[in-house]
């Protein structure tokens, strides 16, 4: 090994030490008793979680997020597989812009998305309710769940579909039979990615809550607050959870694409 | 095959021309609408007037806001960018393609973990009691006030941005034709000149690419100028923040939004340009 090939390694350990080392601290803080965590650590403790889950409205908040993720995971992942698929089989005209009209949410600060749901969902009536903030998730997961769908149907043969047809299947029974099957990692996988971002998502579903906080939106108001070790406690469940999502989700693509 | 209409093809148009119309664009209108709008004994009044325009242009405190975002958002890109390249430049030529595979699915396990929880882990790291203080000091160094500063902020934006920079220039490198390389070396180019004459120009789109996906979410970001920055200065967001929940002045946060739309919009414009944009 080159001496230069070690110098590169000890960049990349020290670069993936700051990517994770706050979702370490959290982890390790959430079990350890000292109010104003610093080094040495106290004891070790469950005092935060217990504190923590003993509160109602956490169970709330954890309750509210969950209805959240799922609604908006299903519609997100729908969505994104009818566009992926419309993208994938159709040329029309102003496609470029159909696409960017599917794809640019993201780019759009959440500050900005926030602001403009809450003067519009008033007006539709659905401000302050937990639909306002499944239909904002979905509009953000959507282009997700569409980039996860279009690159599963970009591994499918065109001629699958096509041999379908000839053997006399209508173009439902198609899409029922051929293109939802091969598609079916995908869309599991577009599902748990966007239940990841919906669940971790909190300026614009702290715009349109109102009373319905989700759980980091009450990480953002105990924040508002002050250090408080219980947010390790709730953070490292948020964590665990995020991270099994997004990590199912990669290992579904990566596996049927190798195979 | 008969001519009658086929309902198929509309089935799986029209879902998302109509839910992003619905619920993206619409919002997005009526935002801009709103800005000309006026508020009278709080409550919105549909109108057509420039008010909230000059009032917000028309003030040094929004200026002084735009000017610290802008600068604090390219300043991320830049630096994003440079830290992140030694790191791509290592996946892509100096592991093993395991080894890189590996790499980018752990950095795109953190870009969809909770950023909220990962700034407040940094606000608990940096605090002037905290853990790397309290490390720096067994060296004898320190404490440094490392919180509510442009350098809390920037720890906070690179937080975010990182592990997306990387990724984007880990794929544009290892996109590279090795054998472009390789007659670089045998041309008798030095490892500089390969670097800055091959590799650089062979991989501009993903780095272009990566700063503006830094520049545009820092940009955008409230989290890390908020609880590491100490809202001193205020950014742009923590503006829209501000009148929209204190003030109930939606109108002229909406002035604030729009502001920061066409400032995107010019600069992804610039992005685009420079990466695809014919080569000197």
């Amino acid at each position: 090994m080159r001496p230069s090939d070690i110098a590169f390694r000890l960049y990349l350990v020290a670069l993936f030490t700051f990517v994770f080392l706050p979702i370490l601290t959290s982890m390790v803080f959430s079990l350890n008793s000292d109010r104003f965590p610093t080094v040495p650590l106290g004891e070790f403790t469950t005092h935060w979680y217990k504190t923590a889950f003993s509160r109602p409205e956490v169970w709330t908040a954890f309750g509210n997020s969950l209805i959240v993720a799922v609604c908006a995971a299903a519609l997100s992942t729908a969505l994104g597989f009818v566009t992926a698929y419309t993208d994938f089989r159709y040329g029309f005209r102003f496609k470029p812009a159909y696409l960017a009209l599917a794809l640019l949410p993201p780019t759009i600060p959440l500050v900005i998305m926030g602001l403009a749901m809450l003067a519009w969902l008033g007006r539709l009536g659905i401000s302050g309710t937990l639909s306002g903030i499944v239909v904002a998730h979905t509009v953000m997961g959507a282009p997700f769940a569409m980039a996860i769908c279009r690159l599963r149907l970009s591994q499918m043969d065109p001629a699958l579909e096509a041999a379908a047809w000839n053997l006399g299947a209508s173009q439902w029974r198609a899409m029922r039979a051929v293109v939802i099957p091969f598609c079916l990692p995908a869309l599991i996988s577009a599902y748990c990615l966007t239940a990841a971002v919906s669940f971790d998502e909190f300026i614009v579903a702290w715009f349109v809550s109102g009373l319905n906080k989700t759980v980091p939106v009450m990480i953002l108001e105990i924040l508002q607050g002050n250090v408080d070790p219980q947010i390790n406690a709730i953070g490292t469940v948020v964590f665990l959870t995020s991270m099994a999502l997004v990590i199912v989700a990669q290992l579904l693509i990566l596996r049927k694409t190798n195979a | 095959m008969s001519k009658r209409f086929d309902a198929y093809p509309y089935v799986w148009r029209l879902p998302l021309l109509i839910w992003q119309g619905l619920f993206f664009v619409g919002p997005l209108i009526l935002m801009v609408a709103m800005s000309f709008w006026l508020v009278r004994n709080y409550r919105m009044e549909p109108d057509f007037v420039l008010k909230n325009w000059d009032r917000m242009l028309g003030r040094d405190y929004f200026w002084n806001a735009y000017w610290v975002t802008l600068w604090r958002a390219t300043l991320a890109g830049v630096l994003a960018s440079l830290i992140a390249f030694p790191a791509s430049y290592a996946l892509a030529f100096r592991v093993s393609e395991t080894t890189r595979r590996w790499a980018i699915f752990f950095l795109i396990v953190p870009f969809f973990t909770s950023y909220l929880v990962r700034v407040y882990a940094w606000q608990v790291l940096l605090a002037e009691s905290g853990p790397i203080n309290a490390v720096l000091g067994f060296g004898g160094l320190g404490p440094f006030t490392m919180l509510n500063s442009g350098f809390g902020a920037m720890v906070g934006y690179m937080t975010l941005v990182l592990p997306l920079v990387v990724i984007l220039q880990t794929f544009s490198l290892a996109a590279i034709d090795r054998n472009l390389i390789e007659a670089a070396w045998n041309l008798g180019a030095s490892p500089r000149e390969t670097l800055f004459q091959v590799i650089l120009p062979a991989a501009r789109i993903g780095l272009i690419l990566g700063a503006t996906f830094a520049f545009i979410l820092s940009f955008g970001d409230f989290v890390s100028p908020f609880y590491l920055g100490g809202s001193k200065p205020p950014t742009l967001s923590i503006l829209i923040i501000d009148t929209t929940k204190s003030g109930q002045q939606w109108p002229r946060a909406a002035v604030v939004a729009i502001m920061m739309i066409a400032t995107l919009f010019v600069a992804a414009f610039a992005a685009v340009g420079a990466a695809y944009g014919r080569r000197k």
